[in-house]
């Protein structure tokens, strides 16, 4: 059985169909792409997976359980997250405070250990500082942990939203183009830290233009082309596929 | 899952100053609290008692509306409802069926949870400008309904209320325990995984339902504690006047406590203790000025807001840990 399941996924807005039938799986650490020009309903599509968005019609299944309906809260719960294509920090709290947001869901502390300072409080805060210092070395950020997530070079606020995605411990991560705005050196440590997060166990679903990147990391890629599914393959079949070629460098007029 | 790959550890060195924040906290705590404790030798005048007494149950409401508004982002432009029903619940009970005031304490918690759950549960889902002017006509509607219910005196209110102990000075010195433990209680409830999650919230409320936050169930509870400690406020209000009557409860106090908490810093706890120490004594520093202090008052706190935007004592967002 495979970890995620869409089936047929329909999403509208008002009269505008933004996704019209895709139907992909992910399986247990594998890495999928879903590529498609902007505007293809790559986003919305992840956003009904979340649960920030509430597909029409169609499947959605994580090891079997419709996540339609479910809070985002409580899809993540299951073993979900997921960073932003246009970066969502918590820009006024330090590095590390955003990273200490992913052990959300694995603290165990009741509002008393908290006002008496109990055992329990110090140990599920000292597990916390060290998982979030952890995850923030495992994505090799170097920089201030202390300064406001906002201060941060650009690239270094993707890899603190992939550190605090990880400190979750997910087995499914949503991946919104964690390549876009980095520079070239930055790309490959990219696509080293997607395959070392995949060496850890966790199947990864990833949007992103950069087509080096997809080609080189994807194990299946999915295109999308206004709301329409138009292939799922491995990468060189779909690199090869005439629709998506289409797609991409457009017939005449491109849009 | 566990991290197998061993990556270097880097720049994770501990940040010299954090150690020394957490005792500039700390000392900043000891020295606020040994302030009020020695204030009494200075000046134990029943006037001097009087004001310090309000400005220390005043501390309490700030620290109480600092958890809504400074830690959780939620505008809350009524808060004083959450003092009325703590100082109505006390009052009716102790005067009523003629009890101690501190057997009514349970009751007061009761009831401030059941009205933060009436307030907040379904105004929670608004977004802040809406959440604001609901939470406005809240706050009115408690008062109003003060002013209208038999069982509240109507518009001349509960007198008769015990007081907790006759002597001025020892009242002060259980208010200011009490308020200490209040203070200090609302700063550990901030560096902890649920004031962690009010931040969050505040700061993006999507990405902390995409981290796991259930957030309207963070802000409910943001509500709850920010309710409890502006009820039991309350209690101490009843204690001290042993009258209290609608015209106490009026939106002017809302937005002095909110005021507080903005001059001295959202989310601040040592910011906000200032704050309001300062909006509740500074009108009385300034009586002599007549029918000028305030005035004066207003062109003060103008001032402060110009020269120090971020407030008097702005939170460490660095390092809250």
């Amino acid at each position: 059985m495979s970890l995620l399941s869409v089936e047929d996924l329909r999403l509208s807005f008002g009269g505008l169909l933004a996704i019209d039938g895709l139907t992909f799986s992910v399986g247990e650490a594998e890495i999928v792409s879903v590529i498609g020009p902007n505007g293809a309903g790559k986003t919305s599509a992840f956003n009904c997976v979340t649960g920030f968005y509430r597909p029409s019609s169609g499947r959605i299944t994580l090891r079997g359980k419709d996540l339609p309906g479910l809070r985002p809260s409580a899809i993540a719960g299951l073993g979900v997250a997921r960073t932003f294509q246009n970066l969502r920090l918590f820009g006024e709290l330090s590095v590390l405070d955003n990273v200490r947001a992913g052990s959300h869901l694995w603290l165990r502390q009741s509002v008393f250990d908290a006002l008496l300072h109990t055992p329990r409080y110090r140990r599920s805060e000292r597990e916390c500082t060290e998982q979030a210092h952890h995850w923030l070395d495992f994505v090799g950020l170097s920089g201030d942990r202390y300064s406001e997530a906002r201060n941060l070079p650009y690239g270094e606020q993707r890899l603190t939203e992939i550190a605090r995605a990880l400190a979750r411990r997910p087995d499914l991560l949503l991946l919104d183009e964690p390549a876009a705005g980095l520079n070239h050196g930055e790309k490959a440590e990219m696509l080293d830290l997607i395959r070392r997060i995949q060496a850890l166990g966790v199947a990864i679903v990833l949007i992103e233009h950069d087509m080096g990147l997809v080609m080189e990391v994807s194990e299946r890629v999915v295109v999308l082309n206004f709301g329409k599914e138009i292939a799922d393959g491995r990468p060189e079949d779909v690199r090869r596929n005439p629709a998506v070629i289409e797609a991409y460098l457009g017939s005449d007029a491109h849009a | 899952m566990t991290g197998t790959t061993k990556v270097r550890r880097v720049g994770a060195a501990k940040p010299p100053t954090r150690a020394s924040k957490l005792l500039q906290n700390r000392w900043a705590g000891i020295a606020g609290l040994l302030i009020a404790l020695l204030a009494p030798f200075v000046n134990a005048s029943g006037y001097a008692l009087s004001v310090m007494t309000s400005a220390a149950i005043f501390v309490m409401l700030a620290a109480g509306l600092n958890i809504v508004v400074g830690y959780c982002g939620l505008l809350d432009l009524g808060y004083v409802a959450f003092f009325a029903v703590g100082a109505y619940t006390s009052g009716v009970l102790s005067t009523r069926l003629d009890l101690p005031l501190l057997v009514t304490v349970p009751a007061v918690i009761v009831v401030t949870v059941i009205a933060g759950i009436i307030i907040g549960a379904p105004t929670l889902r608004l977004r802040s400008d809406y959440l604001a002017i609901v939470t406005l006509g809240f706050g009115e509607i408690i008062r109003i309904t003060a002013n209208n219910l038999d069982v509240t005196g109507g518009p001349s209110g509960i007198y008769g209320i015990p007081h907790l102990t006759d002597s001025p000075v020892v009242f002060y010195y259980v208010t200011v325990v009490i308020v200490s433990l209040a203070v200090l209680g609302a700063a550990r409830l901030g560096r902890s995984r649920l004031g962690r999650a009010w931040r969050f919230v505040r700061e993006d409320e999507d990405a902390a339902e995409a981290m796991g936050v259930h957030t309207y169930r963070v802000k409910l509870a943001a509500y709850i504690a920010g309710a409890v400690w502006g009820g039991l406020a309350g209690v101490l209000f009843a204690a001290q006047l042993s009258a209290i009557s609608p015209t106490s409860f009026t939106f002017l106090q809302s937005a002095l406590v909110l005021m507080a908490v903005v001059l001295g810093g959202m989310g601040s706890i040592p910011g906000v203790v200032i704050g309001a120490v300062v909006i509740s004594i500074l009108p009385e520093i300034l009586r002599d000025l007549a029918d000028y202090r305030f005035f004066i008052f207003g062109v003060l706190l103008i001032a402060v807001m110009i020269l120090r935007p971020q407030g008097l004592w702005p939170s460490r967002s660095k390092e809250v840990s």
